[in-house]
């Protein structure tokens, strides 16, 4: 980036050598900007990577040690696993959703109204859907009655209520759906608006060929929605990886339910150790630089 | 929808009921709400002071996001520099870069210079933050406004800054309208970045770190919890029902933001 040093030694300002040097009025509009992400997004993301390799105050040069230490135990390869699950389960489930529901809406009268239904989620902080979700969850011995909805609907079927909170074998799941809950009207919008995009009369065309609603959607609709769901997936992945807010309410990561956005802020605040917690960031930034290079790669093919 | 509603409807309820039944047999009579939860949630714990710092952060934090982005992407669209293409991949490759990465040192710098549990530090931190994002949203749409208009504008000897003021932000009240709702919602909801540079203490912290500390301290209090929650979720709605437009207009733009 050019310092701002303004040639003013009295050369005519149409010198090309002298223009060279002239501050380019870009730099003046781009400079707050620049000033902010170099502050707060390049140089300390360069910083963590540096840190990752020290001890926990940050003094001692200790190699690879802290990645070695959360790839061997239990505890962290229970946070990799749990983070694995809710890419394959969120992102999968919050997809086929999306899109069900965006096929289904599509036919119906009030799609206006009942897009708004599924996306209001999306405007409440995932903190107060923790809570929702906690709630939907509670769990009472079964001698009382449950006034949790999801143990109510068990119980009515003549189940046993679970503590699905922390009930190992499925509290990842339930954190999980909570998840799904929230994001489910983002993929339902961003997929209708590629479904309307979709021109009739390829549809019609179908349709006059003899093509049953079956044929249409797997044949013709799919493969032409297939960039929009390529866009909602990557997200949803993005947002897999870095889920927080939702684990450090419902659970926090207790129970066998951390992931390593929240196992990075317990490595901070809860044990101090610095330099494993930018060891997880790191890995954090590791599982994603590959979307991000898809959606460079995207971004330029769109340009051109 | 139906999780929503139980927490509406629960909120309206007083503890004894809402701890020994569903909330559901509250839509049949006998009626039995009250304003109880609110007042204590308000008043007691600290609801109401955590909604005015969520706004103190919210609405600043939100505006020199957009007037610093606006700048920077009006740069980006017309005019010519050296390294303009390379730069605007960067920008773009920032927009998922895991904030995670750069909590502690930014958490060092603010302790060293005495900017952690400022709202200062907050405005700055949000506005970084929110910058790859929406550069790339305004620069999208402010290069396809009508080319002849601007050089045209040019040719009568107006300025950058002119062109700027008076036809590019004019032209884009729709897209500062969709970056501006989705940056109020994204500082709004945030949590993470709110606990590690506020640190919990309560007279700094906006709703999403005083409802996260009412659920470590009162994790079974649902009346407490139902109606702080609700609380938090009056104004996003409200902007959600009003805005709803531009609102989705953001989010189908933000499908690249991680």
């Amino acid at each position: 980036m050019p310092e701002g040093a303004p040639p003013q030694r009295g050369a005519p300002s149409g010198d090309p050598s002298e223009r060279r040097f002239r501050l380019d009025p870009a730099w003046l509009y781009l400079a707050p900007a620049a000033a902010l992400l170099g502050v707060y997004l390049l140089y300390p993301a360069l910083s963590t990577l540096y840190m990752s390799l020290f001890d926990p105050r940050s003094g001692q040069y200790v190699g690879l040690s802290h990645y070695a230490y959360l790839l061997t135990h239990r505890e962290t390869i229970l946070v990799f696993r749990n983070n694995l699950m809710w890419l394959l389960l969120f992102t999968s489930a919050t997809v086929v959703l999306g899109l069900l529901l965006a096929v289904l809406t599509n036919q119906v009268r009030y799609e206006a109204i009942a897009k708004a239904i599924v996306f209001v989620p999306m405007a409440v902080s995932f903190t107060a859907a923790a809570v929702i979700w906690r709630f939907m969850y509670v769990f009472q011995p079964a001698r009382f009655d449950q006034i949790g909805v999801v143990n109510a609907i068990v119980t009515t079927l003549g189940g046993q209520p679970v503590a699905w909170i922390s009930n190992t074998t499925y509290n990842n799941f339930a954190l999980i759906v909570a998840g799904t809950w929230i994001w489910t009207g983002f993929a339902l919008v961003v997929v209708s608006a590629g479904l309307k995009g979709i021109p009739a009369e390829i549809i019609e065309a179908a349709r006059v060929d003899g093509a049953n609603e079956r044929q249409i959607f797997w044949n013709v609709i799919l493969p032409m929605l297939q960039p929009v769901i390529v866009v909602v997936a990557v997200t949803l992945v993005i947002n897999s990886l870095k889920v927080f807010d939702l684990v450090y309410v419902m659970t926090f990561g207790n129970f066998n339910t951390d992931v390593l956005a929240n196992r990075m802020f317990k490595e901070m605040f809860t044990f101090g150790n610095f330099g494993r917690a930018s060891a997880v960031a790191v890995i954090l930034l590791a599982g994603i630089l590959p979307l991000m290079a898809l959606n460079i790669r995207r971004f330029r093919r769109e340009q051109t | 929808m139906v999780p929503t509603l139980g927490l509406f409807v629960s909120s309206f309820r007083p503890a004894r009921a809402i701890a020994t039944s569903g909330w559901w047999t509250a839509l049949r009579p006998p009626f039995e709400f009250t304003l109880q939860n609110y007042e204590s949630v308000l008043l007691t714990q600290g609801m109401a002071q955590s909604f005015r710092n969520s706004l103190v952060i919210t609405v600043p934090a939100t505006a020199l996001t957009m007037l610093v982005a606006a700048i920077a992407a009006y740069a980006f669209a017309w005019m010519e520099f050296r390294g303009r293409d390379a730069l605007f991949l960067v920008v773009v490759g920032l927009i998922v870069v895991p904030l995670q990465l750069t909590l502690i040192p930014v958490l060092r710098m603010y302790a060293s210079i005495g900017l952690t549990g400022t709202f200062h530090g907050m405005w700055l931190a949000h506005a970084a933050y929110g910058m790859p994002f929406a550069i790339f949203l305004l620069r999208n749409f402010f290069v396809a406004l009508p080319k002849d208009l601007l050089e045209s504008a040019f040719l009568e000897g107006a300025t950058h800054f002119t062109a700027f003021r008076r036809i590019v932000m004019p032209l884009s009240v729709p897209a500062l309208a969709a970056l501006g709702i989705f940056q109020f919602l994204w500082v709004w909801n945030d949590l993470l970045i709110a606990l590690v540079y506020l640190g919990g203490h309560r007279a700094v912290a906006p709703m999403t770190v005083t409802i996260s500390n009412l659920v470590n301290s009162f994790g079974g209090a649902w009346q407490l919890l139902t109606a702080a929650a609700f609380v938090s979720m009056v104004l996003p709605l409200a902007v959600f029902f009003a805005l709803q437009r531009y609102f989705v207009e953001g989010i189908l733009a933000g499908a690249v933001k991680g």
